[in-house]
């Protein structure tokens, strides 16, 4: 993007809902370097450092304290992967035995080549031949689709598509987020009713794609000069543009606020969805029927 | 030029010991993981923070920790009108590198640098059109803001100002006309407002007789900024946790 000086950021969008309840009370938010409990005898959480006697805060966010530790939650910030998280990442490097892949995290994920499936479905053991052959499989650029399966204590991260379920992408598109926005689900593969494929990476990173296939190869041998209908590719983009109305918005994005979006954005052309106030009408509605939908529950 | 004139004001109206309007948003932009723009009077500052992410410069790449990497940019007007009117400088002068290494370092002493081993945090600071004085305080405050809202721990927020001598008088958040060759100013920087520096950088010479009233009033002054950043941040996290 390119960014000049000349325009003044606008008001962000996620003012438009200012009086709206986002379930947080004020006086439980802090920023760096305010002290987050007097009392001594507390647990050291995430987000806190001990001066003195005394715990700070180091991030700005709101205070949580599950029985004696005491953690400080920030709203915003990167990636940061769990074990069993659903990722959708690009690769970055062929290196020996190994891909990275960049996950949006805060280093490179790596990708083991023991931890995939290759085609033929198979489990053996790798050889030198598959080694020499990586490139073959995955090259720098490829987006993949991923599961979490080591978090190490320096940071280091490992991946594995040792299920059908991931593997190599093919024709789709990729909408990267905040991953904050990112709700975790028990699943993350969606055939949505519009006749669309979403995975939605807890890494921030969004898949569209036209259907989810369970490829046996792993998705290395799809053919990436295939045709995509047009009825899809409408489809496609209006699910690109209801995604970047939801994250534009400051709302939390899983299965059910992208098909509400998609609902409410029928009323509009796909490329008015771009103009702030259509998308902040939708938005508005989007908020009313999740809001609604949570009232039911309870 | 007198600086403080026989009323006690300065040229733009402010007490001696008066700090420029403060105003700032924050997280405008999505594509950053942290952003702000910050404008104290009429100096203008845009922030963006990236990271922490894998470490491009593989030099400066460190196992046991993060490295912080600014990069200043200025946009000047152009002198032709006919020109497109605005036009980047090209190259860097040692002024822009001085700001550069001056934010770098302050903020590996506050950031917690060693949560985040092998990796980089980037700090993009570009200062509009809008340029007066206490230029290195508003850069430093903005990176603040950005940092907060891109979720990185920190010991606290920093909070800088700028601060002078004229007249045996302290003034503060100086501004253009008042940052000339004769008036000695210091730029202090500390944490949450505390008695704790972690920036100090003099420009001009002072006597030392002032310089005990010279860093008493600046870090005074840093608490005022730091209450203004504080309202800023809390303003904003109210208006960012996700809707569900």
């Amino acid at each position: 993007m390119n960014h000049l000086a000349a325009d003044v950021p606008s008001i962000s969008n996620t003012r438009l809902f200012g009086d709206i309840d986002r379930g947080i009370q004020a006086d439980k938010l802090v920023i760096p370097g305010l002290p987050v409990s007097q009392l001594s005898g507390f647990m050291r959480g995430h987000g806190t450092y001990l001066r003195g006697d005394e715990l700070y805060s180091s991030l700005a966010g709101a205070v949580r304290q599950v029985n004696r530790l005491i953690n400080v939650q920030s709203v915003k910030q990167r990636y940061s992967p769990e074990i069993g998280d659903v990722v959708v990442g690009s690769i970055t490097e062929v290196q020996e035995k190994r891909w990275k892949v960049d996950i949006c995290g805060r280093l490179d994920a790596h990708l083991q080549l023991a931890s995939v499936n290759l085609p033929g479905g198979e489990l053996r053991r790798k050889t030198t031949e598959d080694e020499l052959a990586m490139r073959d499989y995955l090259v720098e650029g490829d987006f993949i689709s991923a599961e979490v399966q080591q978090v190490h204590h320096d940071g280091s991260i490992f991946l594995h598509t040792r299920s059908l379920k991931y593997g190599k992408l093919g024709i789709g598109v990729a909408v990267r987020v905040p991953s904050y926005l990112i709700k975790r689900r028990k699943t993350h593969f969606h055939a949505l009713p519009c006749g669309a494929g979403l995975i939605i990476g807890c890494n921030g990173m969004i898949w569209i794609c036209e259907q989810i296939s369970e490829d046996p190869d792993g998705g290395y041998n799809i053919d990436l000069n295939q045709h995509v209908p047009a009825s899809n590719m409408k489809v496609i983009s209006r699910l690109f543009n209801c995604i970047n109305v939801l994250a534009n918005h400051g709302i939390h994005i899983f299965e059910t606020s992208v098909m509400n979006c998609y609902d409410f954005s029928s009323a509009y052309e796909t490329k008015d969805l771009m103009r702030s106030d259509v998308a902040a009408e939708v938005a508005a509605q989007v908020i009313q029927q999740l809001r609604a939908d949570i009232m039911d529950e309870s | 030029m007198k600086i403080i004139n026989e009323h006690g004001f300065r040229c733009d109206g402010r007490k001696a010991q008066q700090i420029r309007n403060i105003s700032a948003q924050l997280g405008m932009d999505a594509s950053s993981e942290g952003a702000a723009y910050l404008v104290q009077g009429n100096t203008q500052v845009i922030c963006h923070v990236y990271g922490p992410h894998e470490a491009t410069q593989r030099s400066r790449m460190q196992d046991d920790r993060c490295f912080i990497n600014c990069q200043y940019e200025r946009f000047l007007k152009s002198r032709s009108k006919k020109q497109n009117n605005m036009k980047k400088r090209t190259g860097k002068d040692r002024k822009s590198g001085d700001v550069e290494r001056l934010v770098e370092k302050t903020f590996e002493t506050a950031v917690f640098t060693t949560n985040f081993p092998r990796s980089q945090i980037d700090i993009h600071l570009m200062v509009t059109f809008k340029e007066d004085g206490s230029l290195l305080s508003t850069c430093i405050n903005a990176a603040t803001l950005a940092l907060c809202d891109a979720g990185i721990p920190m010991k606290g927020v920093v909070s800088a100002t700028t601060c002078g001598i004229a007249e045996g008088t302290v003034i503060c958040d100086l501004n253009n006309r008042e940052e000339n060759d004769l008036v000695p100013r210091i730029t202090l920087a500390t944490i949450s407002g505390r008695d704790e520096c972690v920036l100090v950088e003099l420009q001009n010479r002072v006597h030392v007789a002032h310089l005990p009233n010279l860093l008493n009033t600046g870090k005074a002054m840093c608490l005022a900024v730091h209450e203004c950043l504080h309202t800023a941040i809390r303003d904003h996290l109210l208006h960012t946790i996700p809707i569900s």
